[in-house]
């Protein structure tokens, strides 16, 4: 998959609650969620935020709640991929499980800035910064996690191996 | 080369002789946990697979505990669509308000829980139940989904950090205060995707509610479980409760681990976290002149009987601070029913403080205390993150239910020695 957009930077330990606060829960609809994404952090953020844009964070992103509707709001906002030092695994595992790409490369985050524009190979894990011209390679997604995404997500893959 | 507690339960429900740190395994789940909000989400996804029923109706479980009673139209839809679900499947565990519970606190004292299990429930604080001897680690909702289908998931065998708690405790030094003091010493991600294994004299002589207060809080150091060995204060816990046969797993003394931490408990303080992250731990000494709007005993961390023990013992023949609401949240229904046998209800109610019916509200900014701008609390909970508790600029202070109490008596953040 190619996905290419701009880059916005977030710290660390950007938790479950600043990407989509409990506030906003009584719904689980993506584009009602992705009205309130990262408001906490950036109040403007659901405002800026463009279809392909890439969410760069630092280490332990998704922090805190096992809430979906975390990496569901991400999502819904228009946002291709997340890059981070680090993720804390409930938020790696939603990401995979509803189709949110998401990559680990400390040195992506080191020579991205908010603004910057990005490339980002998720099969091979290459990311480019476009506007730098540096490139960056991402560890790996495990083999385990491949085949879920190559099956379309966890629910298509249990669909797969029950039939 | 021994294996660890961890490995040994992950072993056995990936009907393997043994399991690695970094394996990724098939494993039989023995039981799978939703609530109101995470519970419509995976109900959706399961329907999407294709089944019609999920793989056994006594070992999912639905508990509608976060916004319920309900707090709005959209979160009644919810907590219908979950039970609806519950009734259509069959469920004998679901929980209705009025029998109900916190979860984390439900699970283990209505013996669902077990040691030797295996839990995936969707919600962080799912590992909780490690203090019974049991691998349960929180997923989402898609995870869910899949394991009520299956009953089974797939899992990465974590490594092992083993903390030995040496020494005695001191006074008004809890489950709580050890968890805050180790939260504070490897940070919010010192135990990112590895297990928090809990050892030593310290944790021999801690209560089960103590000890379901540290597992609880793993999450919060980014853990994939927190566990302690079944001994037999485990035993005794679990005997009469159990509604199924369990099996005790030891860690072998000669178990790999990533890293051995030692602390000497006789000389940790109470804690408390400062806004906005758990691992922004001092001594509630060293905490200066923080004054406070609100303090809330209760959650699946503090919200057990002998945490309601302590905060009465702390304000009894005390009045709450004219500045400060004071709202308690027994766990369970039957905490609740103990706590009003005891007189617990009665000294939080003669001290100017409110009781609710069991539920997560505000711990999330839920409902039932949610903070306005620049309000300050102090939680017996177990996150203070920006906006935790509602507006993106109040603040959370979190500390054990003696601190909550002592505080809410002085409309600041205090030590019970100085009212007791």
């Amino acid at each position: 998959m190619l996905l290419e957009g701009k880059a916005w930077k977030f710290g660390d330990n950007i938790d479950t609650d600043v990407i989509i606060p409990a506030r906003y829960l009584s719904t689980s609809d993506p584009a009602e969620l992705a009205r309130h994404c990262m408001e906490d952090a950036d109040p403007g953020f659901p405002g800026k935020v463009r279809p392909g844009d890439i969410i760069v964070g630092g280490r332990n992103f998704g922090c805190g709640s096992s809430r979906e509707h975390a990496p569901l709001a991400i999502k819904g906002a228009g946002v291709s991929c997340v890059i981070a030092r680090t993720f804390a695994r409930i938020f790696y595992r939603n990401a995979f499980n509803i189709g949110l790409p998401i990559l680990e490369c400390p040195a992506a985050v080191d020579g991205i800035r908010t603004g910057d524009r990005v490339a980002v190979d998720t099969a091979s894990g290459t990311i480019r910064n476009l506007t730098t011209g540096e490139e960056f390679a991402a560890k790996p997604i495990p083999p385990f996690m491949q085949e879920i995404i190559n099956s379309g997500g966890l629910i298509a893959y249990v669909r797969r191996k029950l039939t | 080369m021994g294996m660890t507690i961890t490995e040994k339960v992950l072993a056995r429900a990936a009907r393997r002789d043994r399991v690695a740190p970094g394996e990724l395994i098939s494993a039989r789940v023995d039981v799978v946990l939703g609530n109101d909000i995470t519970a419509p989400l995976a109900i959706r996804e399961f329907r999407k697979i294709g089944v019609d029923r999920v793989f056994d109706p006594e070992r999912v479980i639905l508990v509608p505990d976060h916004f319920v009673p309900n707090k709005d139209i959209q979160s009644a839809e919810q907590a219908k669509e979950m039970r609806d679900f519950a009734r259509e499947q069959g469920l004998t565990n679901y929980f209705e308000i009025g029998r109900m519970g916190i979860e984390h606190c439900l699970l283990p004292e209505q013996g669902l829980v077990g040691p030797g299990d295996v839990v995936i429930g969707a919600d962080s604080h799912t590992c909780t139940y490690g203090a019974l001897g049991a691998f349960a680690t929180g997923v989402g909702s898609t995870d869910l989904a899949a394991a009520m289908a299956l009953g089974e998931t797939w899992f990465k065998v974590p490594a092992s950090i083993k903390f030995i708690y040496e020494g005695e405790l001191p006074e008004w030094v809890g489950g709580k205060d050890l968890i805050l003091h180790t939260i504070g010493d490897i940070g919010v991600e010192g135990a990112l995707y590895q297990a928090m294994e809990f050892t030593g004299p310290a944790i021999e002589n801690l209560s089960m509610d103590g000890r379901f207060t540290m597992a609880n809080m793993a999450i919060e150091a980014g853990a994939k479980n927190g566990i302690i060995a079944p001994d037999g204060r485990t035993i005794e816990y679990v005997r009469g409760r159990a509604q199924r046969p369990y099996e005790i797993f030891q860690s072998d003394p000669d178990a790999e681990y990533a890293r051995v931490i030692t602390y000497d408990v006789s000389q940790i303080e109470p804690q408390v976290a400062f806004p906005h992250s758990p691992d922004n731990t001092r001594p509630v000494t060293e905490a200066g002149q923080v004054e406070i709007d609100q303090v809330v005993i209760g959650s699946c961390t503090n919200g057990r009987l002998e945490d309601l023990r302590l905060a009465a013992r702390v304000l009894m023949r005390h009045r709450v601070h004219k500045n400060v609401r004071l709202i308690v949240i027994p766990g369970t229904q039957e905490i609740y029913r103990r706590a009003m046998d005891e007189g617990l209800l009665a000294v939080f109610i003669r001290a100017g403080g409110a009781v609710s019916t069991p539920t997560c509200g505000p711990c999330l900014g839920g409902h039932m205390g949610v903070l306005a701008r620049g309000e300050r609390a102090v939680a017996t909970t177990n996150r203070n993150f920006v906006g935790r508790m509602g507006h993106p600029e109040s603040e959370v202070y979190l500390a054990n239910p003696a601190v909550a109490a002592a505080s809410a008596i002085l409309g600041r953040i205090a030590h019970p020695n100085e009212v007791t």
